[in-house]
């Protein structure tokens, strides 16, 4: 039930996407459902996967983990895996007394914030489960790995800590030479910054006069999970390194490498081959990367490692983990006057390269599409014994969707009224953009009135409103719940000046570069590092229409620093409004380019040109000349005008001025058998405002997936660790990610009000599913669950938490899942004051 | 060492190998079949299926010993004289892919569920996938893919070319 | 991640596997393999020799004998869905096996295999258990005849000794009998967390006999019998049912884990077996 290709194409066709066009004259295509170019060699198996590199005397790396999540390292015996058959050497940290690099902290969101050196290889104390204490260099990856079962390491156990509650006490040390586990401590006060008025005066009247809804939520922890297990092959070739990984960020890591090794970054060349899945997961600097790199120049031979998937589940990066604490005040009549957030986020053992920030980007979205008055934002960032954490799609937008759209749901409860209503009367209303926000965001565009028609209308809301009254009237024993996510997300990372003030330690433009073949190709070079999203494609519809080219001839080369010589990467959905948007400009920068030689060739003035449909023309006549004409040209140069040089390729960087907001509404059904607990979804419906749409194919697939990360979050997904630090959930047989069995088809579709930030008037679609999703299905969840007395239920919602809800429920003693958390007050008693000021403690 | 004789993609292959040989692993390392990939060391995921003797299995969850005699077929052989096997005409048509790293596991199980169920319902499709894991899709569209696929013409070609 | 290294045979006789197995201290038996590979590429496992049953015919296919159909151990899960004497005289075991793991798991998996593996979270034990089967296992002095009950000794510990196999499951007959298969899990992929395999003789509308097996309610397979008992004669009504199901989780201790403690599981137990129970009785 799926809304028809057609019909996305029309909604697609009926923006106003002229004016885009128009340089060319050509196309469109943009706004086609353009098949991929990418999928050839990805349905063929001609894939390059950075595990199918083979290199002449390649060696294979094999890593011993350290077992425990905190202990001294009293002895490393290499004896019994050195002479093993094909064993090359083994490498433990004391083999390279200057180090082999770090993994970098990239933001640092506060300047006293405690960061723990992390290092590749730990030679002293290891500080979580999975790190690295010795490497075998085989011949072959069964060889390496035989012996690095005969690695000795002894280890003394130190106290570990793994809850970030528990951390907040300081208690036990995750790391006892910082003293503390307490990380940063961030704010951001709507009165302080003059964006809003006095939470605190708010909650205190509302409190006299209004309504007061506090709740507490736990955004538990995740595993990103790309399908492609993390893989790094090392070429040194003299003073030169050529380093393959499967990573989002080739230039970061790159930058990065230079950095924290010395190594000069004109030798080192990163190539991202095809890379499968990343999802925030592939947007690290790790340590198998600095050990790979050290071991193959240490060696002077070329040097793989691909992690396993346990290794991946326990080493690769985690995301979300944080405890929030939200108080809203309202009027009586639904009018919210004031939010409050607090927030305990675990880093894990070090904060990661954006770990720290990544909580942070909720100060600005945790109000969200609403008009509130007064507004402050309280993050607490903790260190404990376990493994890091850093982006997982969304980053920091999740979170905040997730808390405010469910507390939201709690007002609309609390005053019998419907969520939908209650959300509209708080919302920006379409005629009041452009909207600063009480975060100080400037919101550019939008309209939540056309986005929630339309979602109501394709979900059938009264009718699924109506079978939920009646299945509550006749106690059928599979009830039945409507759960709504409105939400906005800031897209497009990053405006470079934002980034600067918040001490981001690198810029948020992009650089795109167009060559001019003189065969009438043209090559577009981007600093975006696509691993899935489909740039090849969609950059193609692009220049294709700017520079009335056919799509078939414009060919996108990308994750080779040798070749995409600048650029910033692939994440926070970044690529298309900041990515293409270079190439937008480089593409109008070849045009101008062109305009000299055109008139040269045509013997007429430049005034006189006009360009159309990839040719300039001599207006008001039939003389022109192509622009591939015009790269012949300048190829042959034998004849062109001497204050021009011979070239019309061009390149551009762009930075925004501003972020973009997508918005959406997410309506979800959801039928909860109250016997077992079990949660199946019946229906889901989307309606998402990402602004122009490129190719309306690329945006619904990343949606799908998306939707299904997010209710995964909701249901399934959790990652878990024992009493003794171990992950209990370190494979897919507990892991559990969702199948094609488990899962149904969606309807979706968009409204566009074009973002005003990029020239294409998009705003970015990689993380709106996962972000809106989670709250929407929860919602429904405790929608269905009400009126037993039911007001949450901790993710992931198992048939178990939701059964012994309601086998709780009637005696109020409140959500027994909920009580078996550690507590905001308790775990945070010796949290910095802006934690626990007052308001709290009910 | 054990010495193996299997037919890979059509062509005939001897060699000796460690019977602690995965099939996998055999066919990526010993001869170079890279386009099936390793997902997962429980066999959850599903992203090595191949088809032995015409039917699917995952190649990590078999001995290279065990595939002695036998025809094996990966995604690097579905396509004949150039041109695409429907199952894969259906993925690219439907945008049943992302990031591509599930896809040769994918489409070598969807080629399965057609020999089981020409005409599948949707039901049939899903659970028909409940081996393969993928990450990027959410699966709507490999759904419809393998729906298209049953209706596509020479769809009855959808069994491999060998075994049967 | 690739197994320890191991030496391997695939002998074409069972009197040549025993000899291998007879011949080692440390061996595995590789049937479908399905449950084996991932515990020795994990590496929890690591054998000096796998012994592969893969190339002993006998090992293979379904035959009827008498009042009883016999099982060859090697018979792999997708032959027995497709075998028309399990569809008429096991229709329960036919319809555990439909819910067993994956597609690909099906092809490779052997009923043999997933039972001497004997997982308590395994699908085959329960149906094999309710429908009172019995395990023929061969050793160097001759073949024993386990029953069901017996069989099951306690987490992946069975009846077979070090130097047998098990070559064959006998079930008698239940002709007409109608049955269900409940599984509960929370993703498709995922081991039972609790399953319920019942299978019920009607005459007219009243429930003759039945039989229900459990799935992951203890450290083995388990029979409902309290529930057995309760139903046997009571006309097949939802409340008679429901009564005779409450008892469902009589005298077992299922395991707490990520899916579900004890408690739990209990209650599931009751829920599924009123399910499959009148899902078998329709």
């Amino acid at each position: 039930m799926t809304v028809s290709p057609d019909a996305l194409v029309e909604i697609a066709e009926e923006s106003p996407q002229a004016d885009l066009t128009e340089p060319s004259g050509a196309g469109p295509e943009i706004g086609n459902r353009r098949l991929r170019k990418e999928d050839q060699r990805l349905i063929t198996g001609r894939t390059k996967w950075t595990d199918n590199i083979v290199l002449p005397g390649m060696l294979h790396l094999a890593m011993v983990r350290s077992p425990f999540a905190h202990a001294k390292i009293t002895s490393i015996d290499t004896s019994g895996a050195q002479g093993l058959p094909n064993v090359v050497a083994v490498f433990t940290a004391a083999d390279f007394p200057d180090g082999m690099g770090a993994c970098a902290n990239a933001w640092p969101i506060t300047p006293e914030q405690v960061t723990p050196d992390h290092l590749p290889m730990i030679g002293e104390r290891v500080a979580c489960a999975g790190e690295i204490v010795a490497v075998v260099v085989a011949r072959s990856a069964k060889e390496a790995r035989d012996a690095a079962e005969q690695v000795d390491v002894d280890y003394e156990e130190l106290p570990a800590v793994f809850d970030a509650m528990e951390a907040m006490k300081d208690e036990i040390l995750a790391h006892p030479d910082k003293g503390t586990n307490k990380s940063a401590f961030w704010k951001l006060d709507s009165k302080e910054a003059g964006t809003g008025g006095d939470v605190d005066e708010a909650i205190a009247k509302a409190r006299q006069d209004g309504v007061v809804i506090e709740r507490e939520f736990r955004q538990q922890r995740l595993i990103p999970a790309f399908m492609e297990p993390r893989s790094t092959v090392v070429d040194p070739t003299g003073e030169q390194v050529t380093m393959w990984s499967a990573t989002q960020i080739p230039h970061i890591l790159r930058f990065l490498i230079a950095a924290t090794t010395g190594m000069p970054e004109s030798k080192v060349r990163v190539i991202a081959p095809d890379v499968g899945g990343g999802f925030g997961g592939k947007l690290q600097t790790t340590p198998e990367e600095f050990i790979t790199l050290a071991v193959a120049r240490r060696l002077g031979k070329p040097c793989k490692y691909t992690e396993t998937r346990s290794e991946s589940l326990i080493s690769g990066h985690h995301g979300r983990d944080q405890y929030q604490k939200l108080t809203l005040a309202a009027e009586k009549d639904g009018t919210v006057t004031g939010l409050k957030v607090d927030l305990v986020a675990n880093l894990g053992a070090y904060v990661a390269i954006v770990g720290g920030g990544v909580p942070v980007l909720g100060a600005w979205m945790f109000n969200s599409i609403y008009k509130f008055p007064a507004y402050q934002f309280n993050c607490q960032t903790v260190l404990t014994n376990t493994t890091w954490v850093d982006a997982y799609r969304g980053a920091g937008r999740p979170e905040a969707t997730f808390g405010i759209e469910r507390i939201m749901d709690e007002l609309a409860a609390e005053l019998g009224r419907d969520p939908l209503e209650v959300r509209e009367q708080n919302w920006i209303k379409h005629e009041e953009f452009p909207f600063t926000s009480v975060a100080g965001m400037t919101y550019d565009s939008g309209n939540y009135e056309a986005a929630t028609a339309r979602a109501k209308e394709l979900f059938g809301y009264d009718a699924l409103r109506a079978e939920q009254a009646e299945r509550r009237e006749r106690k059928d024993p599979v009830q039945l719940g409507i759960g709504v996510s409105t939400f906005t997300e800031m897209c497009g990372l990053a405006p470079s000046r934002v980034l600067g003030s918040l001490a981001y330690g690198a810029g948020g433009w992009e650089h795109a570069s167009i060559r001019m073949l003189p065969t009438g190709k043209v090559e577009v070079i981007t600093g975006t590092s696509p691993h899935g999203q489909g740039h090849e494609t969609a950059w193609s519809q692009i220049v294709a229409d700017r520079l009335g080219v056919p799509f078939e001839d414009v060919e996108v080369l990308h994750g080779d620093t040798a070749v995409a010589y600048k650029g910033l990467d692939t994440y926070g959905s970044r690529s298309l409004v900041v990515g293409a948007e270079a190439v937008v400009r480089a593409a109008d920068k070849v045009i101008e380019k062109a305009k000299g030689f055109a008139a040269h060739m045509l013997e007429a003035s430049e005034d006189d040109l006009e360009f159309v449909g990839g040719r300039y023309g001599v207006k008001g006549t039939d003389k022109g000349v192509g622009l591939t004409d015009i790269a012949l040209a300048t190829f042959a140069s034998h004849d062109y005008p001497e204050h021009l040089e011979p070239g019309i390729d061009a390149d551009a960087t762009f930075d925004p001025d501003n972020f973009s907001f997508p918005h959406g509404t997410h309506l979800c059904a959801m039928e909860v058998d109250t016997e077992t607990g079990q949660s199946r979804m019946r229906s889901y419906v989307c309606v998402d405002d990402i602004g122009h749409i490129i190719n309306p194919l690329i945006v619904e697939g990343q949606i799908h997936g998306g939707l299904v990360q997010g209710i995964a979050q909701a249901l399934w997904e959790e990652a878990i660790f024992d009493e003794n630090g171990t992950l209990v959930t370190g494979s897919f047989v507990d892991y559990t990610l969702p199948t094609a069995a488990d899962t149904i088809s969606f309807v979706t579709e968009n409204t566009i009000s074009p973002s005003t930030t990029n020239t294409l008037g998009a705003k970015g679609v990689g993380e709106a599913g996962t972000i809106a999703s989670t709250p929407a299905v929860v919602n429904a969840i405790v929608d269905a669950l009400r009126p037993m007395g039911i007001d949450d239920i901790v993710m992931p919602c198992t048939p178990q938490r939701v059964w012994k809800a309601i086998q709780t429920a009637g005696d109020h003693s409140g959500d027994v899942a909920a009580q078996a958390q550690p507590h905001f007050d308790e775990g945070a008693a010796n949290a910095d004051p802006g934690v626990t000021g007052e308001g709290n403690g009910q | 060492m054990t010495r193996i004789t299997v037919t890979v993609d059509g062509d005939t292959y001897t060699d000796d190998v460690e019977p602690r040989t995965l099939l996998v692993q055999y066919l990526r390392e010993n001869l170079g079949k890279v386009g099936t990939v390793i997902g997962c060391d429980t066999s959850n995921c599903g992203a090595c299926t191949v088809h032995l003797d015409g039917r699917s299995v995952k190649s990590c969850n078999v001995l290279a010993v065990q595939a002695d005699g036998h025809e094996v077929t990966t995604i690097e052989g579905l396509a004949t004289d150039g041109q695409l096997h429907p199952m894969q005409k259906a993925f690219h048509e439907n945008h049943a892919l992302q990031c591509g790293y599930c896809t040769p596991g994918m489409i070598m199980q969807a080629i399965d569920i057609l020999k089981d169920h020409p005409d599948p319902s949707e039901q049939q499709i899903r659970e028909g996938l409940e081996g393969n894991l993928c990450r990027c899709t959410g699966y709507h569209n490999i759904v419809k893919a393998v729906a298209a696929a049953a209706k596509a013409p020479g769809a009855e070609l959808a069994s491999s070319k060998v075994g049967e | 991640m690739i197994p320890t290294a191991f030496d391997y045979v695939a002998p074409e006789s069972v009197a040549d596997a025993l000899a291998a197995l007879a011949d080692s201290d440390d061996a595995k038996v590789l049937a479908g393999g399905q449950s084996l590979l991932p515990i020795l590429r994990m590496r929890l496992n690591a054998p000096d020799k796998v012994v592969d049953l893969g190339r002993i015919a006998e090992l293979r296919g379904v035959r009827e004998d008498g009042d009883a159909i016999v099982i060859g151990a090697m018979t792999s899960y997708v032959d027995l869905l497709a075998d028309p004497l399990v569809a008429e005289h096991a229709a329960l075991l036919k319809a555990a096996i439909e819910t067993v793991a994956d597609p690909q798991i099906r092809r490779r998996g052997t009923i043999g295999g997933a039972l001497v593996h004997a997982d308590p979270a395994g699908d085959v034990g329960a149906p094999v258990l309710a429908l009172d089967g019995e395990l023929v296992i061969t050793g160097s002095a001759g073949e024993r005849t386990v029953a069901a009950a017996d069989f099951f000794e306690d987490l992946f510990t069975t009846a077979v000794g070090e130097d047998e196999l098990l070559t064959a499951v006998r079930i008698p007959k239940h002709t007409g009998w109608g049955a269900a298969y409940e599984k509960f899990v929370r993703v498709a992929h995922q081991w039972s967390i609790v399953a319920v395999a019942a299978t019920v003789r009607m005459e007219g509308d009243t429930i003759a006999e039945a039989r229900v097996g459990l799935t992951n309610m203890g450290s083995t397979p388990l029979r409902a019998t309290a529930t057995e008992e309760a139903l046997a004669g009571k006309q097949a009504s939802a409340e008679a049912i429901a009564e005779a199901c409450a008892k469902a989780a009589d005298g077992t201790n299922p395991p707490s884990d990520l899916n579900g403690d004890g408690d739990y599981r209990k209650h599931l137990a009751t829920v599924f077996t009123r399910r499959a129970v009148l899902a078998a009785a329709d």
